[in-house]
């Protein structure tokens, strides 16, 4: 069942400390870059959308942009407020970007490149993503600010709360591919996109009545993924107009800009899970065609960014939830449902053994 | 020989030592000049008042509750999920009656009203008040 791990930084250099060095940052050569491709994105994205130019003046049309705001945030000044609790506010930054860049280990980005093949990736993922809770309402208790407390509590509740229905999709995908591995699941979906979970995994044509509860399921931890980074349309924990910025009303300069960056590392990481359980990950669409380890991962980070794309549109076109629609859209809404598209899966799974 | 886990564990340290480091980078070139002003909390440039850690509304700890159950229920599905196949319908049996048992009490959850949130309850203008008959012109001038 469980798969050998190819990986090809042993092949390269051979199982020595070097390699594990190089293998743990290597996802932050990607992870730097994109960080500023994102940003850079969200700004041009919201521009367009309201019919702006967006930043013009640094570099070629802006594209310096991102690079300038990192220089300026290096260089502002460290203000830790008088009344805060010192230790906990200064460690929730460190909380909150070790937790969103230990989900990286188990991120597949080729059939070659897995950082970490421990066959429980996708209860990893799940495990890891509970650091942001903490950070965050780590951050906002410490600041002792109204606004940050009371951002600090909506994140709370708001992040547990869709972590049920993502959680009951994540199961839903192990039970029809049969495995938590990441590779594994990837593996499974091979062969051209029809063999993808969204449209039922691999079978023949007996597997079109489940088709409609794969792509409910995908809905479900596309929505719930939204609100599992803070994102529009349910950023109400840092609602700008209500409780001025939430939980890190009170940080400024870098430790402002560490909650920035792993919030759009979250966002990829949150992309990338959806293309490994829907859209068969690494696998390019076409079967064999163009499925070499390079295009593979060409194929990968597309996927994952046309998600990053959509979270961006999504956040400049809808308003946002109240706390009240919130709720009821998780607990009343998306738990029934994912619930009862779990059982047919499994069902499925059953049958088709 | 580093395990699988051992990598996962070389991604926190990663993690940690790339927030210091940067912390520490801008230490080296940003201003320090503190003045009580800046050092207060901020509170739309108001002075404080009273204590931030205030009370909270009850449902939060419900929600927190429901959650706990919800969560407990999964991590026993997780395992259950991969092997099910293998175990056959017995398996499926029973971990379908385990979760209704579950599903129910979220049922009695929803059914007390513990998952309501206080809606907003807008006062919706009447159109009748908003308009000025030309009796109430009349009226408004002898007063």
């Amino acid at each position: 069942m469980e798969m050998e791990h190819t990986n090809f930084v042993y092949d390269l250099i051979g199982t020595n400390t070097i390699a594990y060095i190089l293998l743990a940052l290597l996802p932050m050569l990607f992870l730097l870059p994109y960080a500023l491709v994102a940003i850079l994105g969200e700004l041009k994205i919201s521009a367009w959308i309201q019919e702006r130019l967006g930043p013009m003046r640094t570099g070629w049309k802006g594209v310096l942009q991102p690079l300038a705001e990192v220089v300026k945030l290096l260089q502002k000044e460290d203000i830790t407020p008088s009344a805060v609790n010192k230790p906990l506010f200064n460690l929730a930054p460190f909380v909150m970007f070790a937790g969103a860049y230990a989900a990286y280990a188990v991120i597949p980005f080729s059939s070659v490149f897995i950082p970490s093949g421990i066959n429980i990736g996708l209860f990893y993922v799940f495990a890891v993503s509970a650091f942001g809770v903490i950070a965050i309402v780590m951050g906002g208790w410490a600041s002792n600010n109204k606004y940050s407390l009371l951002g600090a509590m909506r994140a709370a509740s708001q992040m547990i709360s869709y972590e049920i229905p993502i959680a009951v999709t994540i199961l839903a995908i192990a039970t029809l591919a049969g495995s938590l591995d990441m590779q594994t699941i990837i593996v499974k979906q091979g062969g051209g996109f029809w063999n993808w979970n969204l449209f039922g995994g691999p079978g023949g044509i007996a597997k079109l009545w489940v088709i409609p509860f794969t792509i409910i399921l995908f809905v479900v931890y596309f929505v719930g993924s939204l609100a599992e980074i803070n994102r529009v349309p349910f950023d109400i924990p840092e609602g700008e107009s209500e409780i001025v910025a939430g939980y890190h009303t009170e940080y400024s300069g870098m430790k402002f800009a560490m909650f920035f960056f792993a919030e759009y590392s979250n966002m990829f990481i949150v992309s990338a899970i959806i293309t490994v359980l829907f859209l068969g990950g690494w696998q390019s669409p076409f079967g064999d065609f163009l499925n070499g380890p390079i295009w593979q991962s060409l194929w990968f980070v597309s996927k994952a960014m046309i998600f990053v794309f959509m979270q961006i549109w999504i956040r400049w076109t809808l308003p946002r939830l109240r706390v009240d629609q919130l709720m009821h859209v998780t607990w009343k809404v998306m738990l029934p449902i994912s619930f009862v598209a779990f059982f047919a899966v499994a069902l499925w799974a059953m049958l088709s053994v | 020989m580093v395990t699988e886990f051992g990598i996962v564990l070389l991604f926190f340290i990663v993690g940690i030592l790339f927030v210091g480091v940067s912390l520490f980078a801008s230490a080296l070139i940003r201003p320090h000049k503190p003045n009580p002003e800046k050092l207060s909390t901020y509170e739309s440039g108001e002075e404080p008042i009273g204590s931030p850690w205030v009370q909270f509304n009850a449902r939060f700890y419900i929600i927190a509750l429901a959650f706990l159950i919800f969560e407990v229920e999964l991590v026993f599905l997780f395992p259950w999920a991969v092997v099910f196949r293998d175990l056959g319908w017995y398996s499926f049996a029973a971990m379908a009656i385990f979760v209704v048992i579950l599903l129910l009490g979220l049922a009695y959850d929803w059914a007390k009203g513990y998952l309501e949130w206080d809606k907003p309850k807008p006062i919706i203008p009447v159109l009748k008040e908003l308009i000025m008959t030309r009796e109430d012109l009349k009226n408004q001038q002898k007063d």
